[in-house]
């Protein structure tokens, strides 16, 4: 690390200070990285909840989750998912070229990411469209016919909470994503710095990961 | 200015209260000793709010039927009083502000891991707090701070925003723990292994793994519970073939583990104040800061002995009741070791001790009460009655807010540079002494004789014990608010600190009073936690300051 | 000390559990307070003989000694363990419903309790019961969750909408328990207040098998119903306009009086005033809220659902009857 006449630390080639309360620029990096899997740690619990809710209401309406979950479109789950997994090795791709000192490449690579969970977000987009033009909504506003077996309306809730909560999180992945895009380009990052890439990778994968369970439940399993 | 430490030859820089100035510097401040202070002064205000809602129900209890409110208006205010306390003073608290202040310095280390982070739990807490507060101005909740559905989800109280509140809240709780799980981890001076590191820090540590792993549970429930009310899910309305069972279930999963998130602390306190008081090395160290890990792990498996009459099935109660006995054992361990510390000691009765000894006391009391809970029949009896509701303030009060009112004497020279009074701080802690065992012991018999909780009316043959705790209430609030004001005037005419005040060995009385803005002007000596005692005195000839004496 | 003082109370062990349950009480009393009395005086004689100013010897450093803690915490765990065994034996107790036990209907609802019997009869507010007898009572609530809660019997039990929840007991001695509703259930949960009446079992058939409806005039079934449903908890039928005190309550729920009141002007809570014929007085006991009187709260159940047209006729025959 070189140091200025004010005593602080810059890594060189980019802008960034390690704060003084880090005794050299690795420690800084570690505990960063250790921080960011505590916070996925908190994330994974919170969807926890949701999953107990599902395994719980599907054990006591076993029958109303086989015939409601024929009702999700499992051709633009999939589509979802391809999408999803792909924007994962992107956002990994992402990383590697920070850290390899290739600004151009990682910039690019975020794009990539970006426009993939923007179509993840337009498929979710048309598949809400057709439940809320179907009436498959939450229990207290269903209204959807076809189904025969009791409170259907359960299923989509736990459709719509659970989806909801992800997709909630793609947008904030989004905002970071923007966010590292923005400061790669500056040139704020380079094969010595590149901290704030690799956490925004972590986060994007946790989100994908959460993709990876929830399609299986609630749109294949019968 | 502080004092300088007989340590260094000079002292060139400014202590952390003085050395930036305006109210910019504080609000914008990230060095974890100014966000502790801003912590402790609005987790206290909090505490005060939540302490006048306590007095109304008290006053409220002096006749059966109406005394001074309607029914509507005291269960809102019941309600208020425990969502207060417990979201935004109890869990908060300690970790925040005595955490945030001392966790860096007893580990050596210059700041918490991220400081941006924690500056940001701060805001994030008042932006919680602000919602809870819009909740309150519109007509407040009428749940009981336990939000039990379906009676949350149908009530036109404003249950959607005090929701919001604690969902928002919980974040700063994570936050809080997350940085201090990853400064125990990282950030520990060389040398400072952990096998030497205070047993504050251990249980501020046990503390933070509770804080994160429970936390994002009950912000799952409360986001669902807004989720049912505004979308009607129906997870937990039976109307629409949901569970009200299971949103207990999801509440307390969490809320179990919350009352460890607010008593461990008060137990690494506890364990500071008495080697400190009686100069002398803590009796069994590892019992006592593995125990506070045995604690943190095991409340996880123990919530459903809220819920023993709740319809869940007689298995589950069971084992909730069995994995409930855990807990006891090392929760005994450290009354016992904490007792035996004193012996042959050289125990002095300052106000921080006389706190920790009521402290022994009280939460000994309030532990053997949850003995009759753990007992299956005996809960079928006692629970939802005034036993539980003396258990909980026997442990949260008379438990948690007497370690901290000890830590806040302790400590209060080294955050302020200034001395309390000591002869108005011990009749501080005679009146909250009689004030808190006067208010909470009869209802132990209330709660015996049936007498359930959140009674706006009740049968006349109470009134007499209703009556006492009323009046301890009053001798409780005299000795707070005693206690809180001459706190306040000694922050301008208290007696300047020394570094050491009560000649204790740790490694935050090694630096001056006030502490300087990066602790430490050099690489702070490690030692041996707790060294007291004639062995050590030779290990570490010079390293401790001379006690300046408290009482000069 | 007031823990001993609650032993000393007398509450009423009026079930065949309640003797139990105190028994394992006092276990763990005493357990408590010869656990407590050691610890804490121990502390304070450390404090006084080891005083700061007055003890000079050296400090020793002792770090511990594992034969003594874990010592401890065995003689520990024992006796938390018998607690949790003995606890569990009493519980088993309390969810063993016996075979023969006979069955009531409970529902619970804001505010107050219902109790149906096998043979139709239907009550409010007052469960009667013969004595020495297993009654096994099947709960559910109508709308949030209750818990129905007899001190005198030492048991408890949420009652949850949506599900059954069941609670036996048996009590060996004639005479009147209290019923409390445990579980926070909203404005007048301090007020769903009841009573189980224990009777010899010949005055407990009488009771249940002594309405004829075919023998009696709709006049003298509206004045048992008014009793039986607990209306008179409420409505005074003798007193002036106001009532100053209830059966089992004291102040808090208070109703008009329905003394002289068929053929009133009665003004209501929005200014409006209206006839008090037969169709006000059905319409009060089935949505009372919806007229409320001035001056009183609206917190008057709905009795619909509850009560037949037969009974509504009934009451209102009784209801017109009652004469300045």
């Amino acid at each position: 690390m070189s140091e200025d006449h004010n005593h602080e630390a810059v890594i060189p080639g980019t802008h960034h200070v390690v704060p003084h309360h880090f005794a050299s620029a690795f420690a800084e990096f570690d505990a960063s990285k250790f921080g960011m899997w505590l916070f996925l740690v908190t994330e994974i619990l919170l969807f926890g909840g949701l999953f107990c809710a599902y395994s719980i209401f599907r054990g006591l309406y076993p029958e109303t989750f086989h015939e409601a979950h024929l009702e999700l479109n499992k051709t633009l789950g999939a589509l979802n998912t391809v999408v999803l997994l792909f924007s994962s090795l992107t956002m990994a791709l992402a990383v590697n070229f920070a850290q390899r000192n290739d600004r151009k490449k990682s910039a690019l690579m975020l794009v990539i990411t970006l426009l993939c969970a923007l179509t993840f977000l337009c498929v979710k987009y048309v598949e809400y469209s057709h439940k809320f033009h179907e009436g498959l909504l939450t229990a207290g506003f269903y209204k959807f016919e076809g189904i025969k077996a009791q409170n259907p309306g359960l299923f989509f809730s736990l459709y719509f909470m659970m989806t909801g909560l992800h997709g909630i999180h793609v947008l904030i992945g989004m905002t970071i994503i923007t966010w590292v895009l923005i400061r790669t380009r500056k040139g704020d990052f380079n094969s010595k710095y590149f901290t704030p890439v690799e956490l925004t990778g972590l986060y994007w994968h946790l989100v994908d990961l959460i993709w990876i369970f929830l399609f299986p439940l609630l749109y294949l399993i019968g | 200015m502080s004092n300088s430490s007989p340590a260094t030859s000079e002292v060139t820089s400014p202590d952390y209260l003085h050395g930036q100035k305006g109210l910019w510097s504080w609000l914008s401040t990230l060095d974890h000793k100014r966000i502790g202070i801003m912590y402790l002064f609005t987790t206290l205000g909090f505490f005060l709010v939540g302490g006048f809602f306590a007095i109304l129900i008290r006053l409220e209890h002096l006749t059966p039927g109406k005394t001074i409110m309607e029914a509507n208006l005291y269960n809102t205010v019941f309600t208020l009083h425990g969502a207060i306390m417990v979201f935004m003073f109890i869990i908060p608290n300690v970790p925040a502000s005595f955490g945030n202040f001392l966790l860096p310095i007893m580990i050596g280390a210059k700041d918490v891991a991220f400081p941006r982070l924690n500056l940001i739990s701060y805001y994030v807490l008042w932006a919680g707090a602000a919602l809870a507060i819009c909740s309150i101005v519109i007509g407040g909740v009428d749940t009981g701070w336990t939000f039990y559905t379906p009676y949350s989800i149908r009530t036109g109280s404003a249950v959607t925003l005090m929701a919001l509140g604690v969902f928002v809240m919980g974040f700063s709780s994570i936050f809080t723990g997350l940085n201090f799980i990853a400064t125990v981890h990282k950030m520990r001076a060389p040398g400072m292994t952990f096998h030497k590191m205070p047993l504050f820090v251990w249980s501020t540590y046990a503390t933070a793994i509770i804080q994160v792993v429970a936390t994002p549970v009950i912000g799952i429930t409360v986001a669902l519970l807004v989720m049912e009310r505004v979308f009607h899910i129906g997870f937990f309305d039976p109307k629409l073939g949901g569970d009200p069972v299971l949103f207990q279930h999801f509440f307390w999963f969490y809320s179990h583990p919350a009352v460890y998130i607010m008593i461990v602390p008060g137990f690494g306190i506890i364990s500071e104040l008495i080697t400190a008081f009686s100069k002398k090395t803590i009796f069994g160290y590892k019992p006592v800061a593995y125990s506070s890990l045995a604690i943190a792990f095991a409340s996880f498996i123990v919530w459903g002995h809220h819920m023993f009459v709740s319809g869940q099935s007689y298995l589950a109660s069971m084992l909730f009741s069995v994995a409930t006995i855990i807990i006891g054992v090392p929760t005994a361990i450290k009354i016992i070791n904490w007792t035996v510390t004193m012996y042959k000691g050289h125990v002095s009765w300052d106000t921080p001790m006389l706190y920790a000894m009521s402290f022994i006391f009280m939460f000994s009391i309030g532990g053997l009460t949850g003995l009759f809970l753990i007992a299956l029949s005996v809960d079928v009896h006692l629970h939802d009655t005034y036993f539980v509701v003396a258990h909980f303030h026997y442990v949260m009060m008379g438990g948690t807010v007497m370690a901290m009112l000890g830590g806040l004497h302790y400590w209060w020279p080294k955050m302020f540079g200034r001395m309390y009074p000591e002869k108005l701080a011990r009749v501080g802690a005679f009146l909250v002494f009689m004030g808190f065992n006067t208010t909470f012991l009869p209802q132990f018999v209330l709660g015996y004789l049936g007498m359930p909780r959140r009674y706006y009316n009740y049968e006349p043959r109470y009134q007499p014990l209703h009556q006492l705790s009323t009046l301890g209430s009053w001798i409780l609030a005299s000795g707070l608010l005693l206690t809180f004001g001459y706190l306040l005037v000694s922050l301008w005419r208290g007696k300047k600190a020394p570094a050491n005040p009560w000649g204790a060995r740790g490694l935050e009385w090694t630096i001056p009073s006030p502490p300087p803005v990066e602790n430490f002007t050099k690489e702070p000596i490690i030692f041996d936690a707790y060294p007291y005692g004639e062995e050590y005195d030779h290990k570490y000839p010079n390293l401790f300051p001379a006690s300046g004496g408290a009482h000069v | 000390m007031l823990l001993w003082t609650a032993l000393t109370f007398p509450l009423p062990q009026a079930s065949t559990m309640a003797a139990k349950t105190d028994t394992l009480y006092n276990f763990i009393y005493w357990f408590s307070v010869l656990s407590l009395i050691p610890t804490v005086a121990a502390m304070l004689w450390f404090a006084w003989k080891y005083r700061a100013g007055k003890n000079t010897n050296p400090i020793p450093v002792i770090e511990g000694h594992p034969v003594f803690e874990w010592t401890v915490s065995l003689v520990l765990s024992v006796f938390f363990v018998a607690i949790f065994i003995w606890g569990l034996i009493g519980f088993n107790e309390i969810h063993d419903t016996p075979r023969d036990a006979y069955e009531i209907s409970v529902i619970g609802q804001q505010w107050m309790w219902t109790f149906q019997y096998a043979n139709g009869l239907t009550t409010t507010n007052t469960l009667y019961v013969p004595k020495g007898r297993p009654i096994k009572l099947i709960m559910t609530s109508k709308d949030v969750i209750h818990d129905f809660f007899v001190p005198n019997f030492r048991l408890k039990q949420d009652v949850v909408p949506g599900m059954y929840t069941s609670l036996w007991f048996e009590a060996p001695q004639a005479g009147d328990n209290q019923i409390f509703c445990a579980q926070y259930c909203g404005t007048a949960h301090s007020n769903m207040i009841g009573d189980v009446v224990v009777m010899e079992p010949g005055d407990f058939d009488k009771w249940l098998n002594g309405i004829d409806p075919a023998k009696m005039k709709p006049l003298e079934l509206g004045k048992h119903l008014f009793t039986q449903r607990n209306c008179v908890a409420c409505h005074s039928v003798s007193a002036g306009t106001a009532i100053t005190g209830t059966v089992s309550t004291t102040s808090g729920t208070v109703g008009p009086s329905l003394k002289g009141l068929f053929g009133k002007e009665v003004t209501l809570a929005d200014g409006t005033t209206v006839n008090a014929d037969e169709n006000y007085i059905r319409n009060s006991i089935v949505n009372p809220a919806s007229q409320i009187v001035k001056g009183f709260n609206p917190i008057m159940p709905t009795y619909k659902g509850l009560l037949t047209e037969e009974e509504l006729n009934y009451l209102v025959a009784y209801i017109k009857s009652l004469k300045e």
